[in-house]
């Protein structure tokens, strides 16, 4: 089965604003993009878990990634910050470009990277620490103040850009581990928004939240659009529908098709992905 | 109904055995305990605790023996207890391999080994070239036994964070070692710390392998190179003595390092408890 390039207009940024075209919510796709993955084969041991995949990734949008469990869309996520790196066995092919940049070129910073690339995972993980140290601990490691004033102020945009700071003002020293799910999955959202990404990866983000935190989690995610690059893997595709402008269909380790989220699920061009969207199988 | 009726039975039977079982260790424990405070309680006071001993008949005490427990202990867990972790750290994050599993076996057989073979092995080792008994010598001995029980329990420890959480602090930038020493660590830091509880409580308890190595002294002394005192060589001294003041003294001074390793118990936990 053959992967299509998505048709999708191309404009730079400026010609649309100029031509009056672009509000902030409609997907801008610039000349470059912002990830560009060329041929990508991904191997855990002998098994090959993607095949030959190639895919841009515009600036500033959403891109859901859906596909049926053991798709592979995890994994090729979590080559877009190398976190495939410390799962021992793996082999990787092709190359993954970060604004014109390959991410696997030998000598490349993996710490550099992955500040530039943030990551939430599926089940929340917040640290053993307070709120204030878990959202902190980005910005301490990478050492991104320069006074306690600053890493204060940098906390609390962070939790601010998060939706948690009205939640979680008057208790920054309590425990993270004493917060809800879905607080606790802000929190992570926060952590990795703190040390000012571009990219934000998220697996799953609201797989094991209740519809009211998954509310707020996906509406954070339309407003996060606004200053980042976010790529989400989910398999709730009314969730995909609801925030992202792009999809990408995974199957069995290949990339059947990518679209625009509203002509993948109105009229798509691949029958496998009508199939699955429609619920024929998977 | 008849299968229903002798399940029954049998599980009500079995779940009194175990509790049996639990409540006759819990008794033993408290026996010892009981025993040792009825017969320790009679010879101790403040002098016993602070004079030096005298022969029989002058009363005396085990104030240099105490010290010198707590100079042995806190040296050998100076000694024993990083090595012991940066051990177990290593199993845990590089263990994978053979050069591992062969530390694995050895740490396991060592925590088998009798003390008084290490103490043996420290005589060989350090007592002869140094031509002389000391504390230091005692020391080693202790912290030789430390060591693969720290490093297993670390280990263990360590493989029980969930590894989404050095995955959080990688995808945050994090260095593998920072990972490791901030997140990692902290999060077992209260299993590490029963470990090295434990080891602690195991050697302060040690005799066999002071006997030829710190060796035992009548005198307050903090020289590392000298022979020093410790409680339990005195327990074993006057325990082996045919004289009843000698004896009542050993019991009290049993009950003094029970106090100790409790002390250090709270301590430690007080320490390393969990806040967060």
């Amino acid at each position: 089965m053959s992967t299509p390039t998505p048709t999708i207009k191309v404009a730079t940024e400026r010609e649309a604003r100029r031509a009056g075209e672009v509000d902030l919510f409609t997907p801008v796709v610039t000349a470059a993009p912002k990830i560009r993955v060329e041929s990508l084969n991904f191997f855990y041991g002998r098994t090959q878990a993607l095949h030959d995949i190639s895919l841009d990734i515009p600036e500033r949008v959403v891109m859901a990634f859906i596909g049926p469990s053991g798709c592979g869309k995890s994994t090729f996520l979590r080559t877009l910050n190398r976190m495939n790196d410390i799962v021992p066995n793996t082999r990787i092919e092709g190359r993954v470009l970060i604004d014109g940049r390959d991410i696997y070129a030998p000598g490349t910073d993996v710490v550099a990277l992955r500040r530039k690339v943030g990551m939430v995972f599926q089940k929340s993980n917040p640290f053993p620490k307070s709120i204030f140290e878990n959202v902190a601990y980005g910005l301490r490691i990478n050492r991104l103040f320069s006074s306690r004033a600053e890493l204060e102020a940098r906390v609390e945009q962070a939790l601010r850009d998060a939706a948690l700071w009205e939640e979680v003002k008057d208790r920054l020293k309590a425990s993270a581990l004493g917060l809800s799910g879905g607080q606790q999955q802000r929190l992570c959202i926060a952590r990795a928004l703190a040390v000012k990404p571009e990219v934000l990866l998220m697996d799953e983000p609201a797989s094991a939240l209740d519809p009211i935190a998954t509310q707020k989690i996906e509406e954070l995610i339309v407003e996060l659009k606004k200053n980042y690059t976010i790529v989400i893997v989910t398999h709730n595709m009314q969730q995909a529908a609801r925030v992202s402008d792009f999809t990408a269909f995974f199957w069995m380790g290949k990339l059947i098709e990518v679209n625009t989220t509203e002509k993948m699920f109105t009229n798509p061009d691949q029958k496998l992905t009508e199939d699955y969207i429609t619920g024929r199988f998977g | 109904m008849k299968t229903d009726q002798r399940r029954r039975i049998l599980s009500a039977t079995m779940t009194t055995l175990t509790a049996l079982c639990a409540l006759f260790a819990v008794l033993v424990l408290l026996v010892i305990l009981g025993y040792i405070i009825w017969r320790g309680v009679g010879a101790l006071n403040w002098r016993f605790l602070i004079d030096t001993p005298k022969p029989v008949g002058e009363g005396g005490g085990i104030g240099n023996a105490i010290v010198g427990s707590l100079l042995l202990i806190a040296l050998a867990s100076a000694m024993g207890i990083p090595f012991g972790i940066a051990t177990g750290l290593y199993l845990a994050e590089y263990g994978g391999g053979r050069f591992g599993n062969l530390v694995r076996f050895v740490a396991d057989t060592l925590t088998g080994v009798p003390s008084i073979v290490v103490g043996v092995f420290v005589y060989a080792v350090i007592v002869l070239p140094m031509q002389q008994f000391s504390a230091f010598a005692g020391s080693v001995a202790l912290a030789v036994i430390m060591v693969p029980i720290v490093a297993r329990t670390t280990e263990e420890m360590i493989r029980l964070v969930p590894g989404s959480l050095r995955e959080a602090a990688l995808a945050l930038g994090a260095p593998q070692w920072r990972a490791t020493l901030g997140i990692v660590m902290p999060a077992a830091a209260s299993g590490i710390a029963t470990g090295a509880m434990l080891a602690i409580a195991r050697i302060a308890g040690e005799t066999a392998p002071l006997l030829f190595t710190a060796f035992g002294s009548r005198f307050f002394s903090l020289y590392l190179d000298q022979p020093i005192a410790s409680l339990t060589v005195q327990i074993y001294n006057y325990a082996i003595s045919p004289y009843d003041e000698w004896h009542a003294q050993a019991w009290a001074a049993t009950l003094v390092l029970m106090a100790l390793i409790l002390a250090i118990n709270f301590a430690v936990r007080f320490f390393t408890r969990r806040r967060y």
